[in-house]
């Protein structure tokens, strides 16, 4: 293990020289966490969430990390991951489907108790006939807790919103989790070029007292700090404090926004701005999304991205006015419910315009034809054989 | 920082509230108290909304008294009827969700010890027999077998109180209870020895009839827990409310269990009874 340095996190992150190397995203996570200065990772074993913990077992053995433990299951692991945190630790974990959502009642009560945490969710199906196949219908379940809810097209995402991730979630004005989402195997088990900072250089430590809420340390004063709401005392206490700490909470993960913009680049990424015709997509199909942007092109088609990057903070704004003139809005997804879909309508007037789909679901892939198939359709274009590259 | 977190900032003694400043200058930071002196000194935990006359109000009572590091001690609860009392001590506090008190205290602990490897903070779950023993249950066993540095205090009222009285794992079988309606179908779990079995270094078993008892037992099983592993107390604290144990009975019927099944039982690894020998022969030489 080379020694490390610490250094600021928008040097780190902004300005240090890259250095490109062809891995997996699941190297990809366990790289990013190598660099940002994690005191202690909790892991239960679900594929294709694994091979992330393994790496990240791999560093700790290496002195990357302070502590590192295999938990009882996924409830457990995300209950200590919430004791770490408010003792003061920089904490991370990550999961899949059916771990995921064993360990929810925790995650979601993460926001809540103030807890500033990366959470990898590295996605796969939920539900029966169970299947470990990487649909993202998971996503879903995340969306209404209060955190951050990132989603990473390729292996170079998985790296940047990573290291950002710890930073952006430890901003005392945000200090909420952040789950870094992306489709299993396709991008933990596939590689991909990935620019990465300096295996020397290192976030600063995690100071647990730029807090909104101070850690539980007994070392700042005075002796009892009631950081859980007292929601017994009374019915309407009960109420009141929820409300407002709920309202704080939902708040915050609207400020995270600025920090999206700063160290990610703004939550969406858009190709081609004055297309006639759009697709809005997020993680994987938004690669396949790209490829569909290129194929309408060679064919003449004025067809632009919308890539997603950030689902919660949803970015309502940017996503109405790059649609403002959008004639059909393509909407392919890997799950069966259309999460995204339903997000994009409900944030446009012309919800009419949203093609809800491709969906493709259970994990199989998303080929580039079933997307130009709604192009077609969108333009009015009937072909007989619509495969065209 | 320990002490300096509960000195108040010369000049600021007036601006403080009149609770605080009592608890600094008559409460047991720093100082070891004689639980018999209850209510002769600043307690910890006074006023709560736990059911008057409970006997496991008055057992967090003692609890907190019998503290040997109030002042770095942070207590874990959950749902539960204890969380009431624990919530309005002077002693951090961390609710987390129903029966996840022993993972969360694994996390809480680690982190205390990666940051400050040189002092002594003391972690203490203090749940029910639910939370510990059935939603909680896998938690639980797996801090014992991981062998995490912290005290488990089960609170046994041998139902759920604070969900209006349901059958729970720790109710003794034949029972009728909400949820058992026709009684409950099996023994009481043996939590006891599946402590033991699970590899906690010092188990005690208790029936709250002699507070200096509690004291000591709460006191050994903190410091144990501080330097040689996970630590375990059984403690029966009767729901007067869910079995109708008129307030004046209490008492009565904590001896009449204790002469049935919750005798005085107290077990601990070799190690620790050496620690305990050297510890309480020459006290003023290692100071808790
Ligand atoms: C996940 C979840 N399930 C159920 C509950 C409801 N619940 C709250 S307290 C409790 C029972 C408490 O019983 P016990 O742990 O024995 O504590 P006691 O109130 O008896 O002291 C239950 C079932 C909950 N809060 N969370
Ligand atoms: S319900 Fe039972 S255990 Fe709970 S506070 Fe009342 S008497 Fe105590
Ligand atoms: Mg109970």
């Amino acid at each position: 293990m080379p020694e490390q340095r610490v250094i600021d996190a928008d040097e780190l992150i902004l300005k240090t020289e890259r250095q490109r190397k062809f891995i997996t995203g699941a190297q990809a996570m366990a790289e990013a966490v190598k660099r940002a200065n994690v005191d202690i990772a909790i892991a239960y074993p679900i594929t294709p969430q694994s091979e992330v913990m393994h790496l990240v077992g791999d560093i700790w053995a290496q002195g990357y990390l302070r502590d590192y433990y295999r938990a009882e299951e996924e409830y457990g692991a995300m209950s200590a991951i919430a004791g770490a945190v408010r003792g003061g630790a920089r904490a991370f974990s990550a999961t899949s489907g059916p771990g995921l959502l064993r360990g929810l009642e925790a995650i979601a009560s993460w926001p809540g108790h103030r807890i500033p945490v990366v959470l990898g969710v590295l996605t796969r199906v939920v539900n029966a006939p169970l299947s470990i196949q990487p649909d993202n219908v998971e996503i879903s379940y995340l969306l209404n807790c209060g955190m951050v809810v990132l989603h990473a097209e390729n292996q170079q995402d998985v790296f940047d919103f990573t290291l950002a991730g710890f930073v952006i979630s430890e901003k005392v004005d945000v200090y909420i989790p952040v789950a870094v989402c992306t489709e299993g195997f396709f991008v933990t088990h596939a590689k991909g070029y990935v620019n990465m900072t300096p295996e020397d250089l290192k976030l600063p430590p995690r100071d647990p007292y730029k807090a909104p809420v101070p850690p539980t340390d007994c070392e700042i004063p005075p002796a009892r700090i009631q950081r859980d709401a007292p929601v017994q005392k009374s019915n309407f206490m009960s109420y009141l404090i929820h409300a407002v700490w709920q309202q704080e909470i939902w708040s915050s993960n609207r400020r995270a926004m600025k920090y999206i913009n700063h160290y990610l680049g703004g939550p969406i990424e858009v190709v081609n701005e004055d297309a006639e015709v759009f697709i809005v997509a997020s993680g994987c199909a938004a690669a396949q999304g790209r490829e569909a942007v290129r194929y309408a092109n060679m064919e003449g088609l004025n067809v632009g991205l919308v890539k997603v990057k950030s689902i919660r903070p949803f970015p309502e704004k940017q996503i109405r006015q790059v649609l403002s003139n959008a004639k059909a809005i393509i909407v392919p997804e890997h799950n069966i419910v259309g999460w995204l879909a339903k997000e994009v309508k409900a944030c446009i007037p012309n919800s009419d315009a949203v093609i809800g789909g491709p969906r493709v679901y259970g994990g199989m892939t998303l080929p580039v034809e079933l997307i130009m198939e709604k192009v077609y359709d969108a333009f009015g274009i009937k072909k007989s054989k619509k495969v065209v590259v | 920082m320990g002490l300096e977190y509960v000195r108040i900032s010369p000049g600021f003694e007036k601006y403080m509230p009149k609770d605080y400043v009592d608890l600094v200058q008559y409460g047991q930071f720093g100082k070891e108290v004689d639980v018999q002196q209850l209510g002769q000194f600043k307690e910890l935990v006074e006023e709560h909304p736990m059911c008057a006359g409970c006997f496991m109000a008055y057992f967090i009572r003692v609890f907190y008294a019998a503290l040997p590091k109030p002042e770095d001690t942070i207590v874990i609860g959950t749902a539960g009827c204890a969380r009431l009392a624990l919530s309005q001590a002077a002693v951090p506090f961390i609710y987390g969700n129903y029966g996840d008190t022993n993972a969360v205290a694994s996390g809480l602990k680690r982190a205390l010890n990666i940051r400050f490897p040189n002092k002594e903070k003391d972690v203490v779950v203090m749940a029910g027999d639910g939370g510990l023993i059935d939603i909680g249950f896998g938690m639980t066993m797996h801090s014992w077998f991981r062998r995490e540095n912290f005290t488990t205090i089960m609170v046994d009222n041998e139902v759920y109180g604070n969900t209006g009285g349901q059958e729970s794992g720790m109710s003794p079988k034949g029972v009728q209870l909400k949820m058992a309606p026709k009684g409950k179908q099996f023994e009481k779990i043996n939590a006891v020895e599946l402590a033991k079995t699970a590899g906690c270094v010092y188990v005690a078993k208790i029936s709250p009839t002699n507070p200096k008892r509690i004291a000591k037992t709460v006191r050994r099983a903190v410091l144990a827990a501080r330097e040689f592993g996970p630590t375990f107390i059984h403690a029966y604290t009767s729901c007067n409310i869910e079995y109708s144990i008129p307030t004046e009975k209490v008492l009565e019927d904590a001896r009449k269990r204790e002469k049935q099944d919750f005798g005085f039982y107290e077990w601990m690894t070799d190690e620790v009874k050496e620690f305990f020998e050297q510890l309480e022969r020459a006290p003023q030489e290692v100071k808790a």
